[in-house]
C-alpha cells in the first residue's frame, strides 16, 4: 500500500476523533474484506472477461480500503498506518458488516452480494462527497465514481441470470433469498453515525434505506426475480461480532505480513 | 486545466510533460490530468498529484518517475503530494492527449456527461474504433487490462480494442 498525505482541514476534539476513527474503520473494513473475497475469484471466474472484471472490482475496493484506513490511522494518531490496521488487528477489531465476509458461493451468490453492497455504497458515497471533512469528501468522490461501475456490472448480471434460463433464474433467486438476511445491517446506524452526521461529517446509513430498496426492487423486477419479505436480520459486524468466515479470511490475508513483519516487495 | 504560476514553474511543467504514464506510455502524466499543481513550500518544491482510480497500482511508480525526472534535470528536494479534491476526471484530458491515445490504438474517453452509467443494460453511442473509425462496435466488458480501460470489438475491421473509460 502506498503512502499519501491528507489535509485534515477541520479541527477535531478527542470525542470527534474517536467517532471518526470508528466510522472510517467501518468504511475501510467493508471494502478490505469484500475486496479480498472478490479477489478469490482471480483465475476461477467462468469466462476470461469476468475474471478480469472481478479482479478490477477487487482492486478498486482494496484501493478504497487503503485510502480509508490510511485516513483512519491519521485520525487515530497513534502511529498505526493502513498496513498496521489491515494486517495486525484481530477479527474482533474488524468493523465490516457480515454481508461482505460471506463466502463467495457460486457466481450468482457473488453477484447478488456485490449488487446489494455496491448499491448501498454508491448511495452513501453520493452524499459523503459533500462531507464537511475535505479528505473524507475527496476519497468519497473518487470511490463514488468507481461504485457506479460496480452497481452496473453486478446489476446487469442479476438481470441476465434472473431473466435467463430456468436454472439460472432459480439459482439466482435462491442467492437473493439466502443473502437477504445480511442486508438489514447495511442500514443500521448508531450514535457514532448520528453524531458525525449531525456535524455534517458522515452519512447516517439509515437515510439511504428507502432509495436502496426502490432501486434494488426495480432491478429485481426487471430480472423477473422476487424481492424477499422482510424477515430475520443478521447483525453484529459493526460491533466486532463476526461469523467464523472472517477468521479464515484474515488468516489467509494476514499471514505474509505477520510472518515477515516489515518486509517490502 | 490548471494554472501555471511562474517561469520557474513553467520549466517544471515542461519536465513533467516528459514523464509517461507507465501503463499507457503514449501519454504523459500531464496529458492524463493527474498533475494538479506545482508550488513552493518552506521545505521545497511540491508536486500535487491526484490518483486516477483508488486502486491503480501505477500510482507509486508515477510518483517515483516524477521525482526521478526532476532529479535528472537537476531539480532536487521535490516531493509528490497526493491530493484527493477535486476527484480526477477524464474530462481533464486535452484534445491533443485524446488524439495521442487514439493514434496509440486506445479509443479516447467521451465527455463524462455523455456516459450515463445507470440505468442498466443500456449504453450511450457506441465507441468509435481507434483503428478504422467505425462506430459498428460492441462493448465486451466494462473492465479491461487496467482499471482505466474497457474492452470492445469492432464489427467493421474485426479488431478487439480498448477504450479509456470516461469517469
Amino acid at each position: 500500500m502506498t503512502a499519501g498525505e491528507h489535509a485534515v482541514l477541520i479541527h477535531l476534539d478527542e470525542a470527534q476523533r474517536a467517532d471518526l476513527f470508528e466510522y472510517l474503520l467501518r468504511l475501510g473494513d467493508d471494502r478490505l474484506v469484500l475486496g479480498h473475497r472478490v479477489s478469490e475469484w482471480c483465475g476461477h471466474a467462468p469466462i476470461l472477461e469476468e475474471d478480469i472484471a472481478l479482479s478490477n472490482i477487487a482492486l478498486d475496493l482494496i484501493g478504497q480500503a487503503n485510502l480509508w484506513l490510511q485516513l483512519a490511522g491519521q485520525v487515530e494518531a497513534k502511529g498505526r498506518d493502513q498496513d498496521a490496521l489491515a494486517y495486525f488487528r484481530e477479527a474482533i477489531d474488524f468493523r465490516n458488516v457480515l454481508l461482505v465476509e460471506t463466502p463467495n458461493g457460486d457466481f450468482g451468490d457473488t453477484m447478488v452480494r456485490q449488487f446489494f453492497y455496491s448499491m448501498q455504497a454508491m448511495l452513501v458515497l453520493e452524499q459523503l462527497q459533500r462531507s464537511a471533512h475535505t479528505s473524507l469528501a475527496g476519497i468519497a468522490a473518487k470511490a463514488y465514481k468507481e461504485s457506479r461501475y460496480h452497481v452496473r456490472h453486478s446489476g446487469e448480471w442479476i438481470i441476465r441470470l434472473g431473466d435467463g434460463t430456468d436454472e439460472s433464474h432459480q439459482r439466482v433467486q435462491r442467492s437473493v433469498n439466502d443473502t437477504w438476511r445480511f442486508t438489514g445491517e447495511l442500514f443500521e446506524a448508531d450514535d457514532v453515525d448520528r453524531r458525525l452526521a449531525a456535524q455534517g461529517i458522515a452519512v447516517d446509513p439509515s437515510v439511504v434505506r428507502d432509495a436502496w430498496h426502490a432501486q434494488m426492487s426495480e432491478v429485481l423486477a426487471t430480472a423477473t426475480l422476487t424481492v424477499p419479505n422482510a424477515g430475520f436480520s443478521r447483525r453484529g459486524g459493526r460491533a466486532g461480532k463476526h461469523s467464523e468466515h472472517l477468521g479464515h479470511l484474515l488468516a489467509e490475508m494476514q499471514i505474509v505480513a505477520r510472518s515477515h513483519p516489515g518486509a517490502t516487495w | 486545466m490548471v494554472a501555471r504560476a511562474t517561469p520557474a514553474h513553467e520549466a517544471i511543467w515542461r519536465i513533467l510533460e516528459g514523464v509517461s504514464d507507465p501503463e499507457v506510455p503514449a501519454i504523459s502524466v500531464v496529458d492524463l490530468g493527474i498533475v494538479r499543481a506545482v508550488h513552493d513550500e518552506a521545505d521545497g518544491l511540491v508536486i500535487d498529484v491526484t490518483p486516477t482510480y483508488s486502486g491503480c497500482p501505477a500510482m507509486h511508480e508515477i510518483e517515483q518517475a516524477i521525482v526521478g525526472a526532476l532529479n535528472a534535470h537537476g531539480v532536487t528536494g521535490a516531493r509528490v503530494r497526493t491530493v484527493f479534491t477535486p476527484a480526477w476526471t477524464t474530462d481533464w484530458m486535452s484534445d491533443a492527449a485524446r488524439e495521442k491515445l487514439r493514434a496509440y490504438g486506445i479509443a479516447p474517453p467521451g465527455r463524462t456527461s455523455d456516459s450515463a452509467l445507470i440505468p442498466l443494460m443500456r449504453r450511450g453511442a457506441p465507441v468509435a474504433c481507434p483503428f478504422c473509425g467505425s462506430r459498428a462496435t460492441d462493448t465486451r466488458s466494462d473492465f479491461g487490462s487496467t482499471a482505466c480501460k474497457s474492452l470492445h470489438f469492432c464489427n467493421a475491421c474485426h479488431q478487439p480494442f480498448e477504450h479509456f473509460k470516461a469517469i
